[in-house]
């Protein structure tokens, strides 16, 4: 072969190689840009949950506010002076009554006539006094000058003409137009209250010469026309000896509240006989307080009482150990200070509004015993009105203006001392943690306690680790050091399977297996405790008295293989003398004797139930890491150790457990973590009911059983909504920063092994 | 070697015997555990015996009871003396039976407990007959007569025979009838919806001309027309299956007559033999894994949960996988390796310890209720108020699950990468070829096990999960299947059955839980199984791939 007379030339800048090249890198840029964007935004995605969960759980805690869209001169000032006023659901129309017997309906926004009422009265008799039913039937009283009263209801109807919405006021008479006759002499209603409920009316005043009158009514429906008539029933009011001042009627009709002129508030229970009908008189703060305003708040239990000292308090009636009710306060709210003015109630939840004659207006939460906002109206307040969604509020000051404001006060309930201490609700003895975050009426006091919740968890939490951490430690030293490799191959995995085991199954096998399995053997689950680890020291002692031809038979670390039967017989042992010991200890039943005996309150579903069912599921997660830490001991420190004539044992406590601690403890934090946020055993393991109590042989409910089992139901927007995200808010950092912690004392731990 | 106690202790070995102790308790926990499972769940399908027995009752009354021995649990004699029963001073404990008895229609229960002692002339004779109900449980009894049209065709000897032809007949008109209800009025159903929503839609736009309201009206007509030749044949199959009647009589010589519509399976266990029994299990079986539940979930199939949790899962990987390549190759290759790396790192791979309910939280409250909300006002507003993807769903359920299962992807792929020895980088670079090459070439295909493993992982976790699947569209009961003949066809807005929360649904939620409990049992079989094999299957390859770079290190 000869050479060729022409050269190959490598050419590589042709044009196709140059485009083929230019392609590549092309491309390159192309991966390498795609990549980073995606890789980032795959991470920033992560980050949302985060962000997410904290956009929603920030309105909570952001402060209330308030702003003030108009002033406009009080709507036709020729119909008298404003004695009370309100507002439609949706804030969009008001009204005002005046003391002439006029209703002047006008448009919030500007003050302009919308209709204009004159109501059913006698000439020349004035409106002497008013008083608001429950807020939601929209319903009012107004006492008269010739000692009736009138029951009036504010109305609007609603239509939709050429797919415009129309709001058309009107006053309704619910029980007629004539009024009834209160005081037969005549003499005006000074001070007057009016009790609505399902089936009855009661309508209690004072008179000008400081007579209290009282009608009750009974409504009966005509089966015939449907048409509701009044029943008349005889109340009888006793006279008081001090002149009263207010009065107020509870809509469940047992008790009248009367405040006084020298600042007592007298309490009559029309249930008791009439020697007895004076429940109590209590004084309100020290002997120069007077009572400036007294106002139910929603719901008819509490009463709100503003002093002159500027103060607001509630109170309410407290059955004590005698089944006696009592008027107790509850708590004293900042004071708005100078002299009190006006106040309202917001008509859904448990918060309401006082003004004083400076023109400051305080927004109170009373559960939450918080102001929400102060507002300044700049002139003397003389009458407030709240709407119904508590987002908009009419004020008309002394100078004959009205000011009409836009408020935004979401979440008012909330404070720090109602999420976490002891609240005294409504109808309890006294104050408690107590979660309960709906209930089927509409003016029912929302408790958000997380205390009960977070203790649940913690006490799930503890029962788990109580189980694991013992077993998961001691199997994972045994596995990591003294197992022989080709077992621990076979045992590493399957524990490790546990892990992947769907906790749903293990709820169902805890809730509807164990639990009642528990209950039958009690005594037998806790001889377990007892006999097995006999049981595990004598195989083991005997073991090592055997010939040692016999004990040659068993490779070294092949320990647990032999103990497996003396295990399945101590737990069989155990449980077969469950009915022995019950007769011999527990009278035949141990459950009886722990309630009656012992004093122990008994769940079928416990955490003793949840502590076995959780621990089973966090033993894995405590092995595996601590397996890990422990086998990753550099193996000439154990050699030397050894070889220094320690035994086995003291090789183990003295060098291995001091250097992988931290290892151990990282395990420890991780199933922590896992114990607190796992939810389906909790769900299914446990009562769900939310109390305190530390007894084993009670049921709890966590944060993460709450939120599964109340986050479908919960209202888009609403305070329990958000306190459910609070809650998961609270569950992610807590096991983030457990596990991030944990993470770090093992990275510390890996570098500490390399340098070794 | 005889050693001394004091010795014994002092050299450490109790401990070291407790160690073990441990180990072969919580060995005991997991295989005693999968023991339970699997030992309750298949065994429900087994056609036990059924017994006939005399029973004394407390107050002296003697009574026969048919039924299947469910267990057998001893209680103390305090308690029955306590509950009325005179019982012996000299006898602590007793034996008390779990019968289950069926007849709900006549008993009111299920189950009875009944104490061994109180039974007699325990027989069981051949000729009892079972029959699986559409409705009320298990009959237990035996056979007087069949009827057709009001008139006796068979009884004695010849019953058992013309029942079985008989109930074959019904069988298949049932699933005929089954057929058209489900799949032909279904779909027509489906295209009357379709219809609506294209007029709302039309309506909203103000695109509605005659002429479209016409077409519209049209085809609803067409399909109405449809509808109603198929009620005509419905009616027809109802008249020629309701022709069919058995008479039964229960133990307590109460006579009932059961439409053999309502029967799904007819049988004599006391006269079956093993083979019998064990065709008959497998026929079971199968049945329990492809049909539909009955009775509120108690009886039946599972197949819509196996269903559901299947295209959940496979939906669920296919967004998972490339995002969390993605992020791991991006972490791993191309990102800064520095503390902010690292810091990254270790946050990703904390979030797979948190709770999954977190999880569940944060896609009800950010896709359903933020994104899935403002889907519907962009591209379903015909449809509102009545959410489209503004409600739990297929989509949401599966994105929210990838997201949790987003760090087991990324970190199972990252220590793939990370086994990949830089030599192999090298070399590929070296050779001229550029990262992106390096990459797709050389790097993804190395560490394609350890993807495929952290696949197999998020998919083992997804399918157990069911905390945050609450939140998010799982239902106890969907009326149809998430993917069917009707158009689109795959339904993401769908809400859909899960293994795990049926699981949990017809343990706690369901009337009847007795009677149900089996079929929970069997349901947890089916997911361990699949979860255990999914697991370690992942494991050998992680294991496999180990072995690989292990050769290449060297």
């Amino acid at each position: 072969m000869s050479e060729s007379p022409t050269q190959p030339t490598l050419d590589f800048n042709t044009p196709k190689l140059v485009r083929h090249r230019k392609n590549r890198k092309l491309k390159d840029k192309l991966a390498s840009v795609s990549i980073g964007a995606g890789g980032i935004s795959v991470i920033v995605a992560i980050t949302l949950i985060f962000f997410y969960l904290l956009y929603e759980v920030a309105p909570l805690f952001t402060s209330a506010e308030a702003e003030r869209v108009a002033t406009y001169d009080v709507p036709e000032q020729a119909a008298g002076s404003t004695i009370f006023s309100g507002t439609e659901e949706q804030g969009e129309k008001a009204f005002r009554v005046t003391d002439q017997g006029e209703v002047v309906f006008f448009n919030t926004i500007d003050g302009s006539i919308d209709n204009l009422v004159s109501l059913p009265i006698p000439e020349g008799v004035e409106v002497s006094s008013v008083a608001n039913a429950d807020p939601a039937s929209r319903k009012f009283v107004l006492g008269l000058s010739d000692g009736s009263a009138l029951v009036l209801q504010h109305s609007y109807k609603i239509t939709y003409p050429n797919d415009q919405r129309k709001i058309e006021p009107f006053i309704e008479y619910p029980f007629g137009e004539e009024a009834m006759q209160l005081a037969e002499n005549g003499e005006p209603l000074k001070e007057i209250s009016i009790a609505l409920s399902d089936g009855a009316l009661m309508v209690v005043a004072v008179t000008e010469s400081n007579a209290l009158v009282a009608k009750q009514f009974e409504q009966e429906e005509d089966f015939l026309s449907g048409e509701i008539r009044l029943v008349p029933e005889e109340v009888d009011l006793p006279q008081l000896d001090v002149a009263p001042k207010f009065i107020i009627a509870e809509p469940a009709m047992r008790f009248v509240f009367v405040g006084t002129n020298d600042g007592h508030i007298q309490v009559l229970d029309l249930n008791a006989k009439r020697e007895n009908i004076v429940n109590g008189t209590i004084k309100v703060g020290d002997e120069n307080t007077l009572i400036d305003d007294m106002t139910l708040l929603l719901g008819g239990a509490s009463i709100l009482v503003s002093d002159s000292q500027g103060s607001t308090s509630q109170w309410f009636m407290v059955r004590d150990e005698n089944n006696k009710y009592r008027l107790e306060n509850i708590r004293t709210f900042e004071a708005v200070g100078g002299k009190i003015a006006a106040a309202d109630i917001e008509q859904r939840r448990k918060g309401f509004l006082i003004a004083n004659t400076e023109g400051t207006i305080k927004f109170y939460n009373s559960t939450a015993h918080s102001t929400a906002l102060t507002i300044s109206a700049d002139a003397a307040v003389k009458n407030l009105a709240i709407a119904p969604r508590a987002n908009k509020l009419l004020v008309e000051t002394t100078d004959g203006k009205m000011q009409w404001w836009l408020v935004d006060n979401e979440h008012p309930e909330i404070s720090f001392s109602a999420l976490w201490g002891k609240v005294w609700y409504e109808g309890y003895e006294e104050p408690d943690y107590i979660w309960q975050s709906s209930a089927a009426n509409n003016d029912f006091e929302p408790k958000y306690s997380l205390s009960p919740l977070a203790f649940g968890t913690l006490k799930a939490a503890f029962y788990a680790m109580l189980v694991a951490t013992p077993l998961a430690i001691c199997g994972a030293l045994y596995t990591a050091y003294f197992m022989s490799p080709g077992l621990r191959r076979k045992v590493k995995p399957s524990i490790e399977l546990m892990e992947a085991l769907p906790t749903v199954i293990l709820g169902f096998l805890a809730g509807l297996f164990f639990a009642p399995f528990m209950e039958e053997n009690l005594p037998g689950v806790f001889a377990v405790l007892i006999i097995t680890p006999i049981f595990i020291l004598l195989f083991g002692f005997i073991w090592s008295n055997l010939p040692s031809n016999i004990r040659r038979l068993v490779p070294d670390g092949w320990d647990p293989v032999l103990l497996i039967p003396v295990i399945i017989f101590g737990g069989w042992l155990a449980m077969a003398l469950s009915p022995t010991l019950e007769v011999a200890f527990f009278n035949g039943d141990m459950r009886l004797w722990l309630t009656n005996e012992a004093g122990i309150d008994f769940d079928q579903r416990n955490a003793l139930v949840v502590g076995a069912a959780m621990g089973f599921a966090v033993i894995p997660t405590i092995f595996s890491i601590t397996e890990d830490a422990v086998f990753s001991v550099p193996k000439h420190l154990t050699q030397g150790s050894l070889a220094l004539g320690a035994t086995q044992w003291q090789t183990m406590t003295r060098v291995i457990l001091p250097t992988a601690s931290p290892g151990i403890f990282s395990a420890v934090m991780i199933g922590m973590g896992r114990a607190v946020g796992e939810t389906m055993i909790v769900l299914m393991a446990t009562g769900n009911t939310p109390i305190m109590d530390i007894n084993i042989f009670e049921g709890m409910r966590t944060l993460s059983a709450n939120i599964a089992v109340e986050m479908p139901e919960s209202e888009v927007g609403s305070t329990h909504y958000r306190i459910l995200f609070l809650a998961a808010f609270v569950l992610f950092l807590f096991t983030f920063v457990v596990n991030t912690f944990a993470e770090f004392v093992r990275q510390r731990l890996r570098n500490k092994y390399s340098v070794i | 070697m005889r050693v001394s106690v004091k010795k014994w202790f002092k050299n450490g070995d109790p401990w070291v015997w407790f160690n073990a102790g441990a180990v072969a308790i919580s060995m005991v926990m997991v295989f005693g555990l999968l023991w339970l499972i699997a030992s309750r769940g298949l065994v429900h399908f087994w056609a036990h015996d059924v017994m006939q027995a005399e029973v004394t009752a407390k107050n002296g009354d003697r009574y026969t009871i048919i039924g299947e021995l469910v267990e057998t649990v001893e209680v103390s004699a305090d308690q029955l003396r306590d509950a009325g029963y005179s019982i012996p001073e000299d006898l602590e404990h007793l034996d008390r039976n779990l019968m289950k008895i069926g007849n709900r229609d006549i008993s009111g229960t299920d189950f009875r407990w009944i104490l061994a002692r109180d039974f007699s002339n325990i027989t069981y004779p051949e000729d009892i007959i079972v029959m699986e109900r559409r409705e009320w449980g298990n009959f237990y009894g035996y056979l007087n007569e069949v009827i057709e049209n009001d008139q006796v065709v068979a009884e004695g000897d010849q019953a058992w025979p013309a029942l079985q032809e008989r109930l074959d007949r019904a069988l298949d008109i049932y699933s005929q009838i089954h057929d058209i209800e489900k799949s032909d009025i279904g779909s027509i159903n489906a295209g009357i919806e379709r219809l609506r929503l294209q007029q709302r839609k039309l309506e909203l736009e103000d695109r509605l001309t005659s002429q479209a309201l016409a077409d519209i009206e049209a085809e609803r007509a067409a399909l109405n027309a449809e509808y109603d030749g198929l009620q005509g044949r419905l009616i027809e199959l109802y008249g020629l299956i309701n022709r069919d009647k058995v008479r039964v009589q229960s133990m307590d010589g109460t006579q009932i007559t059961v439409d053999l519509a309502k029967i799904v399976h007819a049988f004599q266990p006391n006269a079956m033999s093993i083979g019998d029994k064990i065709v008959f299990y497998i026929a079971k079986l199968y049945e329990f894994i492809s049909d539909e539940p009955r009775e509120a979930n108690t009886e039946g199939g599972i197949f819509p949960a196996i269903f559901g949790t299947v295209l959940m899962v496979i939906i669920m990987s296919i967004i998972v996988t490339p995002f969390g390549v993605i992020a791991a190759v991006y972490l791993r290759e191309y990102a800064h390796q520095g503390t902010m790396t690292r810091i990254i790192r270790i946050a990703v791979n904390n979030l797979a310890g948190v709770p999954s309910i977190v999880y569940g939280v944060f896609g009800l409250g950010f896709f359903i209720y933020f994104v899935g909300s403002g889907v519907d006002k962009a591209f379903f507003p015909e449809a509102l108020p009545s959410p489209t993807f503004g409600t739990g769903g297929l989509l949401w359920a599966s994105i929210t699950l990838a997201i949790l299962t987003l760090p087991v992807v990324i970190v199972a792929t990252e220590e793939g990468l990370s086994r990949i020895p830089r030599s192999i980088r090298e070399g590929s670079l070296a050779l001229g070829a550029t990262k992106a090459e390096t990459l797709w070439r050389v790097i993804l295909p190395m560490a394609s096990p350890a993807m495929m493993t952290g696949v197999i992982l998020a998919i083992a976790r997804a399918a157990g999960e069911v905390a945050p699947l609450m939140l998010v569209g799982v239902v106890k009961l969907a009326p149809s299947l998430p993917l069917d003949g009707n158009y689109p066809y795959l339904h993401l807005d769908q809400k859909f059955m899960h293994l795990g929360f049926h699981i949990y649904d017809v343990g706690f939620q369901s009337p009847n839980v007795e009677a149900a409990r089996p079929l929970v049992y069997a349901t947890s079989f089916l997911l361990v199984a699949v979860i255990a094999l999914l697991n370690l299957s992942a494991v050998a390859i992680r294991n496999r791939l180990r072995e690989k770079y292990k050769a290449l290190e060297m």
